[in-house]
């Protein structure tokens, strides 16, 4: 009986070794050990045996069982290591040195710039309002200290519309709306007004590198009961140095604008030359950059604020030119020149 | 303006100060300095007084002279000159051997066969004026070998003011009123103006002058006659010269140094001219001729200076041709006067001329100065010509004066404005110097602004607070922040939507953001086929391209895909910006923001290019307001809109926008062969919607039953309401799986995507919904396709 054991063992690992694949593998585990399989069929003649003899003998099938189907199993795995190692062999390789063919939208630069300022001044806790661009003359003049025939309507060529508005030639335009839209909180609840409002001005003249028709201003405004020109400085040269983030120096000079007593040109240190002069700057070591003054009384009434009882200041950032600054755009017609060579670069907002 | 350091030192002393930083201080307490400053004479030196002792014709040439010149050394000086107005005995101005005269060192030089041992000068090669025409002729009695500098005023700093920052400014407009800021920055005295007391022509005839116009603020008048001299002392010209204005003679030369010293522009008349001053506006436009030739369109709105009916000069702007001084005028009218500044301002408009008088005018002259500006001409002219008479006593009519100033504050006032403490001392110190008279009793000021400072300039207690802190310096300034209750900021709803767009067009939909103009642009629209739509207009637009104010964004992309063609073969552009539709009932202009999307494409085909952008706008109403939309056939009003493919988008029930496809026309202008479509969203509509609440739901934990229809029918709309129509809580999902076109037509397939929370559905109650689908759609004529 132990011969024909062995000799099945032998002749099923023969058979093992043989094997090609899986459905192979399959035929044989039912040839061995399916209902009719050759191991199985080993018991059948067990009859003519001794209980003892029968005993050695069925323990010796089983352990055979156990064996074939052991080795079976290895097998099984073994073909699907193969297959997988085919699989992966088989896969072709990504070319990563391909270039990319990233597909970017783009922000406006003044998107970009306007997005910057207003987080400086949002953090110190300025309103960000909206402001149409028709106007009315008293709006963009009247209500600004800025009489008919004021010389100073003469620094600005505004378009005039048929019906009397006018494109706003400066954000300013937008002081008194905000200060009756926020004049009551100031009043009964103490709630100091402090207001950001970029927007597009308009001026007529010819257009060249240097000259636009339409640009981008942010005024801002605060007022509340003891405003002063010192916390006029220490607001100009806290917001403009989170703009431009680094510590600015400013320097303040007096500027003539019928909205503001007193007025100032407020210059920064040029970041170019670091202050030792430099064709950015007109070898001055400071470029003129916003301006800015204590809100004029007259102004501030127009709004229906009490100069009396309240101050404030106002100032003027060229958003347009803080662009231009910033991103080193030469032609200040690149901005509303709606050419996606040159406009698609402004991809990130920082 | 150009300002005279030399001319300043008359009124005020800087002997031992640092005068550019001196400068440089008026820049950052008065008025804006331009960056260059003139050291006028610095490349100038040993150039000295020569006589010329004998000439002698150049044997070979015309031009040329041969010169012995006494400088005043041992020797004479052997000089080949080619000035053309040398003769014997004539002094001039001479560079000797190792001079300087600008970027030339005179050294011995062979000049056709000769050598010359120096160089003679004309006045233009100093610098000292324009004049070439010969070298200088010096006809002061100096010693032969005088350093030209010791006789002149060369040396000099010339600083240039800013003019826009004087605006506000009319006493800044001659050098006495910079003087006063000077002295003040200083610390140092004002000096008086010398002048002549007119009072001692008291007693001479008046003028026969009257003013017949309100306009005219103040008219001053003196003859005089007798004036022998013509040409005005060098250091005089040199002055004018190095502040931007030429000589002429002795008379135009006052007049002008005057305006340049006092900022009181003055003008002279020959007196047979003007018997009878009367200045007045006239009932009817003229011509008239001004001295410098040309005829001049005069309205009845110009003040004019008129001898009786005849005009002779436009008040405050130029004198005319026929009265101006000729060679043989031998009395002459001054004239010093106030004129209304606008009405000054205004006719320097209409006539299109500006001077250096009006300009002054324009910024309200005190009228104040009218007589020291007399008196002090009467100085200047007697000091030089001292046979010069006045005829005339002064004759004056003041017919308008500026109101007192007088302002009054407190200490607490100057405190709240400043933020800083500033010392009583200080302030009264700092207001005395500039002219303003100041009382300090207790803490409370009375401050009376001087006259020059009064027509408009200072007016009110934060004037004062400039006059204060300027001279202060605001470099000097202690900053501190503002304390004031802490509030939240309000975000304006409108504001946080446009930015969210832009994020979302920007950052998924890979949209490029332009800006354009807010006008249409005409000749680019012609190029388009689109037409410019009648709307508001720019009265002054100096471009008709430029003219209409859009009521659209859409035809201005348009232009902008046009040219950016070449970029890409697809790419989407969008904008928030401004449009208007006429006017409303107030006649004031019904303004709106719109954002505009327009989509190019030359790989995609029309309709996937449109599901793409109503996609992307779907995207923005479900992201910003968590709303669905909805789209409805609309007719076409423009000529780009699409007569077919053209949509209303509707979200909550109202229209917020429209889609479309471009004109064929507009399409095919812009690229044969690629597909545009675009997009406008009224942004107030849109944030307008109300933001629906994120309403959670639990997935059910039960197994959901599909359920696929395919349809006979070419739109999907009727298969939708149909769905909507069954109104059936059990369907939680709908989608299209496929369209399919055979023989038989176009056939939609959806599937149905059934679920209930609580229990398993059975086939019957799913059914039993997809067949009130199929049933509804069977009354329509839509039936099931047959497999």
């Amino acid at each position: 009986m132990n011969e024909k054991i062995s000799e099945l063992r032998n002749q099923f690992e023969a058979e093992l070794r043989s094997v090609q694949n899986d459905t192979e593998l399959e035929n044989m585990r039912v040839a061995y050990l399916g209902k009719k399989g050759s191991i199985t069929a080993i018991l059948k003649d067990m009859g003519k045996l001794s209980d003892e003899e029968r005993r050695a003998l069925g323990q010796e099938v089983n352990v055979l069982k156990d064996e074939a189907a052991e080795k079976l199993a290895a097998k099984k795995e073994e073909f699907a290591r193969l297959e997988l190692e085919k699989e992966i062999n088989a896969a072709p390789e990504i070319d990563i040195s391909m270039p990319p063919t990233l597909e970017r939208g783009s922000y406006h630069p003044i998107t970009l710039v306007q997005r910057q300022c207003e987080a400086v001044f949002k953090s110190m806790g300025f309103a960000v309002e909206d402001y149409s661009e028709v106007v009315t003359d008293y709006e963009c003049f009247e209500a600004l200290n800025i009489p008919k025939y004021h010389p100073a309507r003469d620094m600005q060529d505004t378009y005039y519309l048929e019906n009397g508005q006018l494109l706003k030639s400066h954000t300013s335009a937008a002081q008194n709306a905000i200060y009756k839209k926020y004049k009551k909180a100031l009043v009964e609840d103490g709630v100091p007004i402090k207001a950001i409002f970029p927007g597009r001005c308009f001026r007529n003249e010819a257009t060249d590198a240097c000259h636009e028709n339409t640009f981008f201003q942010m005024e801002g405004v605060m007022v509340d009961k003891n405003i002063s020109i010192s916390n006029l400085i220490f607001f100009m040269k806290t917001m403009l140095s989170g703009v431009f983030n680094r510590d600015i120096k400013v320097r303040l000079r007096p500027g003539f604008f019928p909205f503001v007593e007193p007025g100032f040109e407020l210059d920064i240190n040029c970041e170019i030359c670091g202050g030792a002069g430099c064709p950015s700057c007109k070898h001055s070591g400071w470029l003129e950059l916003c301006p800015c003054g204590m809100i004029h009384p007259e102004v501030l009434k127009a709004g229906g604020i009490d100069p009396e009882e309240y101050t404030g200041f106002a100032f003027g950032l060229g958003l347009t030119r803080l662009a231009m600054m910033k991103y080193g755009i030469k032609d200040i017609r690149d901005l509303n020149g709606g050419s996606l060579a040159s406009m698609s670069q402004f991809t990130e907002d920082e | 303006m150009f300002i005279s350091l030399n001319w300043i030192s008359d009124f005020v002393d800087l002997s031992g100060l640092d005068k550019v930083a001196l400068i440089h201080q008026f820049s950052l307490s008065t008025a804006e300095v331009e960056n260059e400053i003139f050291y006028k004479g610095s490349d100038i030196s040993g150039v000295v007084v020569g006589e010329i002792k004998s000439v002698e014709e150049h044997p070979e040439s015309k031009k040329l002279h041969l010169l012995k010149v006494d400088c005043g050394e041992a020797e004479l000086a052997d000089v080949v000159c080619g000035a053309p107005n040398v003769r014997v005995g004539m002094k001039t101005a001479f560079a000797k051997l190792g001079a300087q005269v600008g970027e030339i060192t005179i050294a011995p030089r062979a000049l056709a066969g000769y050598t010359s041992n120096g160089m003679c000068c004309s006045a233009k090669e100093l610098g000292l004026s324009d004049d070439n025409s010969g070298i200088m002729d010096i006809t002061e009695d100096v010693a032969n070998g005088t350093d030209l500098k010791q006789l002149y005023e060369i040396d000099d700093i010339i600083f240039e003011v800013d003019n826009k920052s004087l605006t506000n400014r009319p006493d800044l407009w001659g050098h006495y009123g910079i003087a006063r800021e000077f002295a003040t920055l200083a610390g140092r005295p004002l000096k008086p103006m010398e002048t002549v007391d007119l009072s001692k022509y008291d007693n001479l005839p008046k003028i026969d002058m009257k003013i017949e116009d309100p306009l005219c603020q103040r008219y001053s008048c003196l003859q005089v006659a007798n004036i022998k001299k013509n040409v005005s002392p060098m250091n005089m010209r040199i002055r004018l010269f190095y502040c931007g204005m030429r000589g002429i003679n002795l008379l135009a030369d006052l007049t002008n140094y005057l305006m340049l010293e006092m900022g009181q522009p003055m003008h002279a008349f020959d007196s047979r001219k003007v018997e009878k001053i009367r200045i007045k506006r006239f009932d009817k436009p003229f011509v008239f001729q001004t001295l410098d030739g040309v005829d001049r369109n005069i309205d009845e709105n110009t003040l004019m200076i008129c001898n009786d009916n005849t005009p002779v000069a436009i008040a405050g702007i130029m004198g005319g041709l026929d009265s101006e001084i000729v060679e043989d005028t031998t009395e002459l009218t001054l004239e010093s006067a106030t004129f209304d500044a606008s009405s000054v301002r205004k006719s320097t408009v209409r006539l299109a001329h500006r001077t250096d008088a009006s300009a002054r005018y324009e910024k309200s002259l005190d009228p104040e100065m009218t007589v020291p500006a007399i008196a002090r001409f009467v100085k200047l002219l007697t000091d030089i010509d001292s046979e010069a008479e006045v005829i005339s006593s002064l004759t004056d009519e003041y017919a308008f004066r500026y109101p007192d100033v007088t302002l009054e504050f407190d200490k607490a006032f100057v405190d709240r404005y400043t933020g800083i403490e500033i010392a009583n001392d200080t302030i009264v110190k700092t207001l005395s110097a500039l002219g303003f008279g100041v009382i300090l009793n207790d803490d409370w000021f009375k401050v009376v602004v001087p006259s020059w400072r009064a027509t408009k300039d200072v007016t009110i207690k934060a004037d004062i607070i400039e006059e204060i802190t300027r001279i202060y310096g605001y470099d000097n300034f202690d900053v501190h922040t503002a304390v004031a209750p802490l509030y939240p900021v309000r975000v304006a709803a409108a504001k946080s939507v446009e930015e969210k767009m832009k994020d979302i067009l920007v950052k998924r939909f890979s949209l490029h953001e332009l800006h354009s103009y807010v006008w249409a642009y005409s000749d680019e629209y012609k190029k388009l086929g689109i037409e410019v739509e009648d709307n508001i207009k720019l009265l002054n637009s100096t471009n008709p391209n430029i003219e209409t104010i859009r009521k659209s964004i859409i035809p201005t992309q348009f232009c902008q895909i046009k040219t950016n063609t070449g970029y890409a073969p697809d790419f989407g552009i969008f904008e928030i910006g401004r449009v208007v539709n006429g006017v409303d009932e107030n006649n004031l202009c019904a303004e709106s923001k719109k954002l505009a999307i327009t989509l190019f494409s030359k790989t995609k085909s029309l309709e996937q290019l449109y599901f793409e952008l109503r996609d992307m706008i779907a995207v923005l109403a479900a992201d910003i307001r968590h709303q669905n939309l909805s789209y409805q056939k609309m007719e076409a009003t423009h000529s780009y809109q699409h007569p077919k493919n053209l949509n209303a988008i509707v979200c909550d029930g109202e229209v917020i926008g429209e889609m479309g496809v471009a004109h064929p026309t507009v399409s095919k202008k812009i690229d044969k062969k690629a597909a545009v479509v675009y997009a406008e969203i009224d942004m107030a509509a849109f944030t307008a919607v109300s933001k629906e609440r994120i309403a959670y739901e639990e997935p059910s934990k039960y197994p959901s039953v599909e359920v696929d229809l395919s349809f006979v029918v070419d739109r999907f709309e009727p298969i939708g309401k149909a769905i909507e129509a069954a109104n059936s809580k059990l369907i939680k999902k709908v989608f299209v799986t496929d369209t399919y076109e055979d023989e038989n037509g176009k056939s939609i397939t959806v599937r149905l995507i059934f679920s209930q929370n609580d229990r398993t559905l059975t086939r019957e109650e799913v059914m039993a919904v997809a067949d009130s689908i199929i049933e509804t759609l069977k009354a329509q004529g839509i039936n099931l396709k047959q497999l």
